[in-house]
Formats: structure tokens, C-alpha cells, sequence
């Protein structure tokens, strides 16, 4: 890997708290490895400002590899930045040009309001998944064997690709409606898929539907932004099987 | 796993792993599955036959979903109370019970005062200690060192795991390191350039791995391990790595030409030919055979491939991987008893956080198993049955004069912080600790550099408690003032895990003693004096205070033999 170093300026969304304005404000980096990762770009503006003695720049992260879901930033106007089925923390600053002006934002969302800086609280998500996004079974230690259970190579197949959610909410920050629905289909489809979750997939589909529309996330209308931004490209065919499920639940509900 | 408590190991792998998958499985987590329909199986690290579960090059993820679902059933249902951007930063011991902790609210910066008749930490592993390690960057040991300067034993300190199939460091703005999958061992061989000239060549620029002629390879594991090969476990395969590059042999061109190839031409050619084979073309063209091993590789780790792609911007399907190893996981923790109980009474420990089950030398596909084993199917008994005694302590108020001093205690911490006015960033003592660690308690450790690292490691702390800058304030979100309260914890514990190191005059798993090895490099262990569990009592702020207590290790299953893996 050989490394090139770049110079860019930064246009940076910051806002002190929940209840303050925020607004843009611009920082020039030099000496960028073109080897960084976009939060490894992040620490190295920080490291700048603590030695100014200026406040760093407050933005989530943690496993930096592409599987917590927690790096979230709206990067020249794009969930998680330029490149595909990536997620912030696994964008590299090779995709940016020497000199080139970078904006940074957090996720724009009624439902997930601003924490600080480019920090959002996401814990709608968490509400959602509390409202069904489970298979009803205790930690007994008694359940039956895995095997018991034949599970179609296919059907495990497809309930693995929409496993493969992170949770992130790039879907909700791309879409011109704020619709969680790509992150709902996802989950609703895992468990529906697996002769295990279909027990309940009724109920579950309806809590949790209800839920994302109590949290104000809004309604898809088919644009299909949320799949292109998808690091994990889960296909919206997983919000038509939601669909599915929820129209024969509510007609059969009783 | 030598240097475990045998009969622990045995329960985790016979009693319950099987619970372990059944019960993951009725949790919804989508593990592979064969076209039967039943669960697929493949190998893994440390072992020579077909037995692990997964899901993808995914499983910890997925098995991490699954328990996440679970919680947030009992969520939902109003069973557990949720507490978002909370972090504890110190535990309440009442008339020698653990009876609370006290808390910070990330967001508000709120100190706040739980109390609870039993106290579970379950905050992982303190790999972070390195600075770079593929540990997530929130990871941290101050749940449990806190635990431990309340008088909870800390055991084995020094046995780290350091897992070969990482990517190599690029260069100093480096925050972490990625793991690849260890399932990639299972397709991938190993190997360094066997002439000099052509490790210096590649890491030049001047010539591509690929240029390399099959005689000009030396599969260092195949030719060192021919039994085990490529799936040795993680620190012999780790160990080897180094020794060769440390001979001169390494291809990255980083600054310390660290790296090896991992490359998994064969195995596309194998399996490619064998996928023509089932299509019935039995005299398949080269070009057919590449193209379906290349599909069957995608299949098996597309995902981890595209990742690979994503850091480093070179295509796997047509060049090895660079691989090297990486802090990864902590067999070290808080001493717990077989109940997981600590030795303050009420303070249970589980997963990555405690030293149970893995003695020096975790096997792959275990830490989910050790985590979700503590957790389903060991606490909810062993907790009850603590429980049953405290049936008539009424609810504990948190008005009282040892929740007060904890709380001063987090306060003036904070304080001490905040008002410092110090010069360097928490990041910058961070690197230098980190690179001691790496340096001296890493891979390779000797009596003199770890007698360097304690020397080093202290006169760290002194400098970083008087020169450390932490901007902003304590009532509001402040990164910086986390992190400078979990450096100040990792700072203490790395001088106790080179204290640990020094006293152990052997070589077992992931501790490799330089002096005791034998003549092809292999470990030495010394059975007759450390078949023992280290487990160090604090003693006050002086770290090398701290009292050694020994828990000796009886096997009555299996027979002490060293490890062959030839």
C-alpha cells in the first residue's frame, strides 16, 4: 500500500446540544493519508483541534469495521459518503481528490434527532426491534434441537441477506420521506422467512409496523434511495415480503 | 486451552454448546444450512475436522443479533430497563457486598447512583490496552479494573491472543485493525517469498506475488506443521508470522515490513475443477475452472473479500491477501469462582470480562460460545442461587455514606481531568502505551523487556496525569473525558499485565517467554511450577504492589502433554 497524502478542507455540521442552532463550519487538514479511513481522517482533524485547544468534532463509532452500525455520517450529501455497500468507517479518503471540499453532516431525520455535533440518537430503532423484532423463545436451555427443524438452503439463504442489517439508518437518511421501511422489511423478513419466526409473524409484523409509524418515520413510495445507500445491500424486495405480510395480517387479523 | 481450569473447558464444550446453537437457532439467527436443510459445517483454528456453525464469514455478528433480539423481547415486555450512552465508572461495595454502581450519563454527563442486591459486569475484553487491536473502540476495561481496585482478583493478566489473519498496519494514523475472518484459513495458504531479494522486491514495488514461482514460496505453516498446516492455532500461527518476518522476509511496505500472504489460488482451482466436475464437464478449460472457484469463493466469503477490497483497494480474487496478526482477544480477566461469582460477594463477572474458560490459549468459535454459555445458561442459576439468601434484604437505598464516596470518588476523577490544563491529547498517551505494549508484552516477551515496560509504562502514567489535556466540560456529551478515564484504567492494567508476564517463567499459549523455547522455537512450558492460575490482589496506587495469589489447575480428564501440531 502505497500511501499519497492529500489536503482538503472540511465543512463540518456543529451543534452544541439537542436544543441549540447548529450550522456549518470549515477546517482545512493537511497531509491526509489517502490509506485513512474517513473516521481515521476524523482523528486526525481532532488531534489538530486539541492541540489548538479548540473542542474536537463529536461523531459515533465504535467496531470500525462495517458491522456495529454505529458510524453515521451524510458525507457530500450521501449516507455513509461516495463509495457503495460501505458504511463510514469502511470509506477510504483514496476516494477523495487532493484539495477537494468534503461536507459533513449528521443524519437528517425527524425520528432521530441531533445528540451533538454529528452524533443521533437512534434509539427509535431499538423501540421498533422491542415492539416484535424477536422470536418469542426463553433461555431455558430446553429448546428443541436445530436440527429438528429442516430449514430450505434457499429460505435460510434469503433470511441470512436480510439478517445482514446493521441497523445503521442510512435507508431512513436517504429517503426523501424518512422511512425506516427498508430497516423494518429487513427484520420482519429474517424471522418470517425461518420456519421458526412464522409462528408469530403475524403480530410481529403489526407491532412493529405501528411502532415505526408512533416513532414518525415516514411511508415508502418506492424511490429505492435506501438500497443504494445500504452498506449491506439489503434489496427492497425485502419491504415488498413486508408488505405482503402485513396486508395478510391485517386482513386476517382478528 | 492449557493453563484452564479443565473441568470449566469441559462443561463449556460438551454440556453446553449444543444448547448453545439450538438456542440461537429458535432465536431466529440464520445459520448456514446444508441443501438437507440441516446446519453446514466447517473447520476452524486448532482443529482437523469439520465442526464449526456459521453463518457466513458473519457468526459472531449474527449470534451478537440474536442476543440483541432477546434483550430487546425483555425490553419490550418491561423485564429489563434499558440504559443508552451510560457508561459505570465504579462499583459500591456495602458491609463487603457489591450492592451498586455509579454511573455517568454520556449524554447529560449525570452522575447517577444504582443500587441492586446483585452487580453483573459483562463489559469484555481490554485488548484496547495496545492501542491498536481489532477490538471496537469503545471497548475498555474500566468496569472491570474499577471491580478490581474495589478488591475483585484480576487474573492471568498477561495471556492476550493475538490473531494472525488481521490486515497490516498502514501507517500511524492507524485507530484500529480489521480482522479477516479466521474461516479464511480454511481456503487460504500462508506464505512469504523464499528468497530475501524477492520480499525486498515486492515491498519496492517492484515485483507482484504473483511473479512468484511455486519453488519461490515458502508455506511457512505447511512446512513447519504439516499435520495442522495452515488451520495451527492462532499463536503458534501468529508466532510463526513474526519470526519470519522479523527474518527479513515480511512484503508490506510499512514501516516495520510487516505482513505475510494469505492466498487462496488453490483452492480456487480446486474448488473451481470440482464445480465443473458436478456440471458434468469433465475436461474443463482453466479459464471455466477459475471462473467457477471464484464463484464458489464468493459464495463462501464474498463479504469479507469486498471488505478486504474496501481497506486495502487490491482485488483478493486476483492477488493474495496481506495479512498479519493483531491483538484480538483477552483470556485474562476478573477471578471469578465456578458460579462466575468474584471475590466480592454479589459481583458476578461473565464473558470476555472474567478469566474463566480459556486458560493462555483461546481456540476459534469459543468467545461467543464462553459469552452466551455465562449468560444463558450459567448466571440465571448461579445469580438466583445468590439471590435466594438476600430474599429478605429489602430494596437498598443509595442514600448512604459508601455510595457517597464512590460518587466523590467519580467526581473528583473527573474534576482532576477537566481542570488539569496539560498539554497532550489522551490519544497521543494512548499510541505510547500501546506501542510498549506491542513492543515488549506482545508477541514476544524477556525478563529484561518487561522489567523495561514496568519502568516504561509508570513513568507514562506520571507524565500523562500531569501533562494530559481534556477539553469541554462535564455536563454534556464529552468523547475526550471518556476516553482520558479509560486510558487512566488501561494505563494501571498494562503495568500489572507486564508484572504478570515476568513472573510466569514459562511459555504457554499466547504468553511465549523468549527464554523458554526450545530449539525450533516451540513453547516451553513449565508444568511443575506455573500449573497455576495468577490472580493479583490491588494494593493501592503503586501497581507493583500488587499481591500475587496462586490458584493451582487440576486436570482429572485429559492428560498434560505439549502441544504437537507437527
Amino acid at each position: 500500500m502505497a500511501s499519497k497524502f492529500i489536503n482538503i478542507t472540511l465543512k463540518i455540521w456543529r451543534q452544541k446540544n439537542g436544543t441549540t442552532k447548529g450550522a456549518l463550519e470549515t477546517y482545512g487538514l493537511n497531509n491526509v493519508s489517502t490509506d485513512s479511513s474517513f473516521l481515521e481522517m476524523l482523528d486526525q482533524l481532532n488531534e489538530q483541534l486539541i492541540n489548538e485547544r479548540k473542542n474536537p468534532v463529536a461523531f459515533d463509532h465504535d467496531c470500525r469495521e462495517g458491522i456495529c452500525g454505529s458510524c453515521s455520517l451524510y458525507i457530500n450529501g450521501r449516507a455513509h459518503g461516495p463509495d457503495r455497500g460501505v458504511t463510514t468507517c469502511q470509506l477510504h479518503m483514496r476516494t477523495f481528490k487532493d484539495g477537494e471540499t468534503i461536507y459533513v453532516e449528521p443524519w437528517r431525520s425527524r425520528a432521530f434527532p441531533v445528540i451533538k455535533d454529528l452524533v443521533v440518537d437512534r434509539s427509535a430503532f431499538d423501540r421498533i426491534q422491542q415492539a416484535g423484532g424477536f422470536v418469542s423463545v426463553n433461555t431455558s436451555g430446553r429448546t428443541i434441537d436445530a436440527n429438528a427443524t429442516p430449514i430450505p438452503k434457499a429460505d435460510a439463504d434469503k433470511a441470512f441477506e436480510a439478517a445482514a442489517c446493521i441497523g445503521c439508518g442510512a435507508c431512513v437518511a436517504s429517503c426523501k420521506n424518512g422511512s425506516a421501511m427498508l430497516f423494518v422489511g429487513a427484520k420482519v423478513s429474517q424471522y418470517a422467512l425461518l420456519p421458526q419466526g412464522k409462528v408469530e409473524a403475524q403480530q410481529r409484523v403489526l407491532n412493529m409496523v405501528r411502532q415505526m409509524d408512533e416513532e414518525g418515520f415516514g411511508n415508502c413510495t418506492n424511490t429505492g434511495a435506501c438500497e443504494v445507500e445500504c452498506p449491506k445491500g439489503i434489496s427492497i424486495e425485502n419491504i415488498a415480503r413486508m408488505n405482503r405480510e402485513y396486508l395478510k395480517a391485517i386482513v386476517t387479523e382478528e | 486451552m492449557c493453563r484452564s481450569r479443565n473441568t470449566l473447558s469441559d462443561t463449556l464444550v460438551d454440556e453446553v454448546s449444543g444448547n448453545i446453537i439450538d438456542q440461537c437457532v429458535a432465536q431466529g439467527v440464520p445459520f448456514a444450512r446444508e441443501y438437507g436443510g440441516l446446519l453446514d459445517n466447517r473447520s476452524f483454528g486448532g482443529t482437523q475436522v469439520q465442526r464449526t456453525f456459521y453463518a457466513a464469514g458473519q457468526t459472531g455478528q449474527q449470534l451478537l443479533l440474536g442476543a440483541y433480539s432477546a434483550l430487546s423481547r425483555q425490553i419490550g415486555v418491561g423485564h429489563v430497563k434499558m440504559y443508552h450512552r451510560h457508561e459505570m465508572l465504579d462499583l459500591v461495595k456495602v458491609d463487603g457486598k457489591a450492592r451498586g454502581i455509579i454511573a455517568r450519563n454520556l449524554v447529560t454527563g449525570e452522575i447517577e447512583r444504582h443500587s441492586a442486591h446483585a452487580v453483573i459486569i459483562a463489559s469484555g475484553g481490554y485488548g484496547n490496552v495496545y492501542f491498536l487491536s481489532t477490538n471496537a473502540m469503545g471497548s475498555n476495561v474500566t468496569a472491570a479494573w474499577k471491580t478490581h481496585k474495589r478488591g475483585a482478583l484480576f487474573a492471568n493478566p498477561c495471556f492476550v491472543q493475538i490473531h494472525p489473519t488481521c490486515i497490516p498496519v498502514h501507517g500511524t494514523n492507524q485507530s484500529k485493525l480489521t480482522l479477516m475472518s479466521e474461516s479464511l484459513r480454511n481456503s487460504g495458504r500462508i506464505w512469504v517469498p523464499k528468497k530475501k531479494e524477492d520480499a525486498e522486491a515486492i515491498r519496492a514495488g517492484k515485483m507482484k506475488p504473483t511473479q512468484i514461482a511455486e519453488d519461490d514460496r515458502d508455506y511457512f505453516l505447511e512446512r513447519r506443521y504439516p499435520a495442522f498446516g495452515n488451520l495451527v492455532p492462532r499463536d503458534v500461527a501468529s508466532r510463526a508470522a513474526k519470526e519470519r518476518c522479523d527474518a527479513g522476509y515480511g512484503i508490506e511496505a510499512n514501516n516495520t515490513n510487516e505482513g505475510v500472504y494469505l492466498d487462496f489460488s488453490s483452492e480456487i482451482y480446486s474448488k473451481g475443477k470440482q464445480a465443473a466436475f458436478g456440471q458434468g464437464d469433465h475436461a474443463p478449460s482453466d479459464e471455466k475452472i477459475l471462473e467457477l472457484g471464484k464463484k464458489w469463493i464468493e459464495e463462501k466469503y464474498g463479504n469479507l473479500f469486498q471488505m478486504y477490497e474496501k481497506i486495502t483497494d487490491e482485488n483478493p480474487y486476483e492477488t493474495p491477501m496481506k495479512i498479519y496478526p493483531a491483538v484480538h482477544y483477552t483470556m485474562g480477566g476478573v477471578w471469578v469462582d465456578y458460579n462466575l461469582q468474584s471475590t466480592i460477594p454479589g459481583c458476578f463477572v461473565a464473558g470476555e470480562a472474567n478469566f474463566s474458560d480459556h486458560g493462555a490459549n483461546r481456540l476459534g468459535a469459543s468467545a461467543l460460545m464462553q459469552g452466551l454459555a455465562d449468560g444463558y445458561f450459567v448466571l440465571p442459576y448461579t445469580v438466583s442461587n445468590y439471590l435466594a439468601d438476600e430474599i429478605r434484604t429489602g430494596k437498598i437505598s443509595t442514600d448512604s455514606a459508601e455510595f457517597d464516596e464512590a460518587e466523590k470518588n467519580v467526581r473528583d476523577q473527573i474534576n482532576t481531568f477537566l481542570n488539569n490544563n496539560g498539554t497532550k491529547s489522551v490519544d497521543s498517551f494512548h499510541k505510547r502505551l500501546g506501542l510498549i505494549m506491542w513492543n515488549k508484552v506482545g508477541m514476544g516477551r524477556s525478563e529484561q523487556g518487561l522489567k523495561e515496560a514496568i519502568a516504561e509504562i509508570e513513568a507514562l502514567r506520571t507524565e500523562f496525569r500531569k501533562d494530559v489535556f481534556v477539553p469541554g466540560s462535564a455536563d454534556e456529551l464529552n468523547p475526550e473525558l471518556e476516553k482520558a478515564i479509560r486510558v487512566a484504567d488501561l494505563i494501571e492494567l498494562g503495568q500489572l499485565m507486564a508484572q504478570d508476564g515476568l513472573q510466569r517463567n514459562e511459555s504457554c499459549g499466547g504468553h511465549f517467554r523468549e527464554e523458554y523455547q526450545d530449539a525450533e522455537g516451540e513453547t516451553l512450558r513449565d508444568d511443575e511450577n506455573f500449573k497455576i492460575v495468577s490472580a493479583w490482589e490491588y494494593k493501592g496506587d503503586d501497581i507493583r504492589q500488587e499481591e500475587l495469589h496462586k490458584e493451582a489447575l487440576n486436570y482429572e480428564f485429559i492428560k498434560i502433554a505439549a502441544r504437537n501440531y507437527k
